[in-house]
């Protein structure tokens, strides 16, 4: 008999899901006879992209540059407001207001501003993209920075910690596996922050190629920058996922020792 | 061994504390007075809720009195010291450093010699026998293991105190008496002044030279009751008659309390 590991279990079955989807798509609109300008195959799409390979590479690299960009910035800002949030009380009820209306505006609604201030090129997206994904990071970091054992506070007060070393060695450790649920967050919505912003304005990236290929009814070409679009996102998405491993390797990829019970 | 004219280490005086809340006072301590000469161990024993982890944080420097005095080697304090080593009640470990590392904490933090620091933090590993575990994390072990962890982390720094905060109330009983055990092996090598919070009578007859019997709340000393069974002490001292009557004792003694 055959043992299949199970990660290796696990792919197959994420590849089986998405090549009998994709299947169940191909023969839907062959039977149906959809026209593609409405939902084109899969195998369009596939031809489609082929055709026009070498335009996607510079739009998605665009899209991608824009998306890493706000969200780099996110993170580093993010982190720091969350630090004062929790550090000092007295900036928390500055920040955490401004924080919340900054949040509730549209950001698709600012977009057109942003574009008047900024100009037509890369900077106001890389703008947007860290708007959306600035809030969760700063919630996500806050909260775990405040999340400390009460005991471990005792112990550093105890021995006199400094502010300084109660921050770097008891409060950014705490605070690691928040912080890296709010970067899964904050990814996802950065490459939606960057595709609201090429919508708006400019000449580059996956979003402008999705306008234009609306505008000139060329649905598969659409379709394909959306898929390049979900990839890059996915992509960016793992890469986080690996650096939570590589960061927190105290998590909950460790085996556990059932050894309960020994005192 | 009996050695003349010791010298106290810990003094309490008339303890007072009373926690202001927005819309009411609560009075956790009412008048402590007593005791610990150097090299001593001694039990604060008490209800649930009757104030002595706030006479141990007092001590600790982690809470101010609100009146009366503490000395400790003589001299006044009112902060936190590091001739004082402490257990909580809770390992507190840190889940992202390895037991070795977690040890090793207070070193870092007190600027110590780490060199010199590492080499200790592994004599502390086999003195809580736990040589095999320095590289494991704190999920990795056992409830009665990580509290080992937290006993030698709070001996890291050479404390000549050790305050202990009911370290043991969250481990099943079986677990709680072999680290009384282990405790009191530790305590004879080390000899470390030592002053352990607990509710449990046993634990404090087994463990203790004295036991400082506490009322309920607002906290008063009801007694002090000297325990005089021989050490070393050996797991057997806990079935014999003479440990039974001072147990009985103090029994009787916090139940005429609540009466």
């Amino acid at each position: 008999m055959i043992i299949i590991p199970p990660p290796f279990f696990r792919a197959l079955k994420v590849a089986a899901t998405i090549i009998i989807l994709l299947l169940v798509w191909e023969i839907c609109c062959r039977l149906f006879k959809v026209p593609n300008y409405l939902i084109p195959a899969p195998s369009e799409i596939a031809a489609r992209f082929n055709e026009k390979r070498g335009l996607f590479l510079g739009h998605a690299w665009v899209t991608m540059y824009e998306t890493v960009a706000g969200f780099a910035m996110a993170v580093v800002v993010g982190v720091i407001a969350a630090a004062l949030i929790v550090i000092v009380p007295a900036v928390r009820d500055v920040i955490m207001p401004v924080l919340l209306i900054a949040q509730l505006v549209p950001k698709v609604a600012v977009a057109p501003i942003l574009l008047i201030w900024f100009g037509y090129d890369l900077l106001p997206k890389v703008v947007i993209a860290f708007l959306v994904a600035f809030f969760p990071i700063v919630v996500n970091t806050a909260s775990g920075l405040a999340a400390v054992e009460r005991e471990l506070l005792e112990l550093s007060r105890s021995l006199e910690a400094t502010r300084w070393q109660t921050f770097w060695k008891f409060r950014i450790p705490t605070a690691l596996p928040e912080l890296f649920s709010g970067m899964k967050i904050a990814i996802t919505l950065a490459v939606i922050g960057a595709v609201i912003g090429e919508f708006v304005g400019g000449n580059k990236g996956l979003g402008y190629l999705i306008l234009i290929a609306n505008q000139e009814l060329d649905t598969p070409l659409a379709f394909a920058a959306l898929f390049i679009l979900s990839l890059g996102g996915i992509i960016l998405y793992w890469a986080i996922e690996l650096a939570e491993k590589v960061c927190i390797p105290w998590g909950h990829d460790i085996d556990h020792l059932d050894i309960h019970g020994i005192p | 061994m009996i050695t003349t004219a010791r010298a106290k280490t810990i003094e309490l005086e008339e303890l007072h504390k009373t926690y202001v809340t927005r819309d009411d006072q609560i009075v956790a301590l009412a008048g402590i007075t007593f005791s610990v000469f150097s090299h001593e161990f001694v039990s604060v024993l008490g209800p649930s809720g009757c104030g002595k982890t706030t006479v141990l944080k007092i001590i600790a420097g982690l809470v101010s009195a609100s009146s009366g005095n503490l000395r400790v080697d003589g001299t006044p304090i009112s902060g936190p010291q590091r001739k004082i080593g402490i257990v909580f009640q809770v390992p507190a470990l840190m889940r992202w450093r390895t037991a070795l590392q977690n040890i090793l904490l207070p070193a870092e933090i007190l600027g110590l010699d780490m060199a010199a620091a590492r080499a200790r933090a592994l004599e502390l590993l086999r003195l809580v026998g736990l040589e095999e575990f320095s590289s494991k994390y704190p999920r990795q072990l056992s409830g009665g293991m990580q509290q080992r962890v937290a006993i030698a982390r709070a001996l890291i720094h050479d404390p000549s105190i050790l305050l202990l905060d009911e370290p043991f109330s969250a481990l099943d009983i079986m677990t709680r008496n072999q680290l009384n055990v282990e405790l009191l092996r530790i305590w004879s090598e080390r000899r470390k002044t030592s002053l352990l919070v607990t509710h449990s009578i046993p634990e404090a007859v087994f463990l203790s030279d004295r036991v400082v019997v506490l009322g309920q709340r607002p906290a008063k000393v009801l007694e002090i009751v000297p325990v005089t069974l021989p050490r070393p002490r050996a797991p057997e001292l806990r079935v014999s008659p003479e440990f039974m009557q001072v147990v009985d004792h103090i029994g009787r003694r916090i139940g005429l309390e609540y009466v």
